[in-house]
């Protein structure tokens, strides 16, 4: 039981009479690549949402790294150690890499309240690990990323989740806007986190992407968790059956 | 660099990538301004705009319109650099012209004299009470502490309220302006003592304004304050979901801008030793205007207070360039507007132009 980051226990959030996740049950070993497939409005951004504590769940149980949490925002949960790279890129166009890495937790010198002074260099430094360790390639750290590509922009969102030792990362759908030498790019940088040992839950539409990345895929449908397979028992047309309702009942076979 | 089992990572420094700074562009501009009116000088007028040319006086450059360029744009430059932090952190101030009128009325009235030429003084405020002669530090402290309340009101309609920037500060400036001319029913307020007078004595305007534009420009380079500006004006949601407090943050942007706009009320009224209400008016859209001119950008997140103060040079060589060329000052008002709209249409190619290249 000791190796599972993340478990949930009847997971629930509505939003008024609409039932957007209906009791949940998930968990997830410490170095595991799960995917979170679904059709759009399956509750995929619903269950990452509550995990991560954007919203807050109507009922249910989470137990993270071991203790049972309720984070009250985002940030405490990324304080926790789940660090999301959101669909929308968290990201300010006109900081350089670094300050983008370090938004919000910068490493401060002398603590001077709001006017603290900032520990440059060692930003500097860490961010280039974070970019050697992730194998993100990037022009040059001084400049602002608003005239970096698509895939160079995820890629720093992706490094920022090896800048600061996460336990669990999420990422949502973080290809889904990307050509396909930068969605190459970005899936090597997700091999990487594996080769880590880091733990990963993937929202994504890609079957083939899903099929070589993760360990295992979790299929939602209308609210509910209706399979859970190893990626070795299943095919993609088994996970299209059950996205689209032609097979149904929950197929419990990792765990 | 080292090697990964999915190839390298880390940073590929390209020289032809680089990009320097915007500052530098700005700068150019002014130094070919400068040119200009020299060259125009020097071939109509057989004069220099720059260089010294008379035998009665030292020095290689003509001290003098050196000196007037900076100082005639000293007391502006003081609330453009409240207004650039404003601007970077995605908001626009139009109070801060008010406020140096509302705030000069009040600092002034904390600052006057008890008797001129042996009689009581006419124009003293709080003759009744006794508030006169007081220390300087009075009159200073009473101006920071309007600046803060116009402030924090601003940021905190902008935070709170979630009513656009230009709204809650046009409010302000509206009101502020109102309290200016309520304060003393209109008239002047002057006498003030020796020790506020010499605030904005000489070239003290310009120490105070440079000794400001120094320190704010290391505040927005190196410490939290700034990142955290330059990032809310850039992408409020990402700010947001990286947990920065926004509201706290919006508000403290506003009151540092506030507080700036009552210093420069104190040395205004300091050099005329004099406060009328109607002190300050267009000054927030001048303040505006060097910023832009300087390469800050009115959709947030790009700029500096170096940009800022290049920006208000131009703006002192344009006064001084048409003065000394023995133009109407009408002409000045005209070149003025257009130069605003000229550098936020080359700052937009400049973007598109690395937007290309990148």
């Amino acid at each position: 039981m000791s190796d599972i980051v993340l478990k949930t226990e009847n997971l629930t959030k509505r939003y008024g009479g609409v039932h957007a996740l209906e009791g949940a049950n998930f968990e997830l070993r410490k170095g595991e690549h799960v995917a979170i497939m679904g059709d759009n409005g399956a509750g995929k951004s619903t269950f990452v949402r509550q995990i991560t504590a954007v919203e807050q769940r109507t009922s249910g149980q989470i137990w993270f790294d071991g203790k049972e949490v309720n984070f009250a925002g985002p940030i405490e949960a990324r304080t926790a150690g789940i660090e999301t790279v959101f669909q929308n890129l968290a990201l300010a166009d006109d900081l350089d890499v670094p300050s983008n890495l370090f938004l919000g937790r910068e490493k401060v010198l002398f603590n001077l309240g709001p006017f603290s002074i900032l520990d440059r260099k060692y930003m500097r430094k860490a961010t280039e690990a974070a970019l050697i360790r992730t194998a993100v390639k990037i022009p040059n750290l001084s400049n602002t990323i608003r005239h970096m590509s698509g895939g160079q922009r995820q890629c720093v969102a992706i490094a920022r989740t090896a800048t600061f030792a996460s336990k669990l990362v999420i990422m949502d759908e973080p290809t889904a806007a990307l050509g396909v030498q930068e969605t190459a790019q970005v899936e090597n940088i997700i091999r990487t986190l594996k080769d880590n040992g880091e733990s990963l839950i993937l929202v994504s539409h890609n079957m083939r992407q899903v099929f070589d990345l993760c360990d295992r895929i979790v299929v939602f449908r209308r609210g509910r968790i209706v399979a859970n397979l190893r990626k070795e028992n299943t095919d993609g047309n088994d996970i299209v059956s059950y996205i689209t309702g032609a097979k149904t009942g929950e197929a419990e076979l990792a765990a | 660099m080292s090697q990964t089992s999915h190839g390298v990572g880390g940073v590929s420094y390209d020289a032809k990538k680089r990009t320097w700074p915007a500052e530098f562009n700005v700068f150019l501009a002014l130094v070919i301004l400068v040119v200009i009116f020299e060259l125009i000088g020097r071939i109509f007028l057989g004069d220099s705009f720059l260089f010294n040319t008379r035998s009665d006086v030292g020095g290689l450059f003509n001290e003098a319109r050196l000196q007037i360029i900076i100082l005639q744009v000293s007391i502006v430059g003081i609330i453009a650099i409240g207004v650039t932090q404003v601007i970077i952190c995605g908001g626009i101030d139009l109070s801060s012209g008010s406020i140096v009128g509302a705030t000069a009325m009040i600092a002034m009235s904390f600052a006057q004299v008890a008797t001129v030429n042996g009689n009581p003084n006419p124009k003293a405020m709080f003759l009744a009470q006794g508030w006169t002669d007081l220390p300087v530090l009075v009159p200073v402290l009473v101006a920071i502490g309007c600046g803060l309340l116009a402030g924090l009101v601003n940021g905190s309609l902008i935070a709170y309220t979630r009513i656009p920037p230009f709204i809650a500060t046009l409010g302000m400036m509206v009101t502020a302006r109102g309290i200016a001319k309520w304060w003393s029913k209109g008239q002047p307020i002057s006498f003030p003592t020796d020790s506020f007078a010499a605030i904005g004595k000489g070239l003290m305007p310009v120490i105070i304004f440079l000794s400001l534009a120094v320190l704010f420009q290391l505040i927005m380079t190196y410490t939290k304050y700034g990142k955290h500006s330059y990032a809310i004006g850039s992408n409020e949601d990402a700010a947001r979901m990286s947990g920065i407090k926004i509201a706290n943050h919006k508000i403290l942007v506003y009151v540092i801008a506030g507080i700036l706009a009552a210093l420069a009320a104190v040395v205004l009224s300091s050099k005329n030793l004099t406060a009328q209400s109607g002190m300050g008016v267009m000054y927030e859209l001048d303040a505006i205007a060097m910023a832009v001119i300087g390469g800050v950008s009115l959709s947030g997140g790009r700029g500096s207070i170096i940009g800022t103060v290049i920006g208000s040079l131009i703006f002192g060589v344009i006064i001084s360039g048409f003065t000394f060329l023995r133009l109407d000052a009408y002409y000045q008002e005209m070149v003025k507007g257009v130069i605003i709209v000229g550098a936020v249409v080359l700052d937009q190619w400049r973007q598109r132009l690395r937007a290309l290249r990148a």
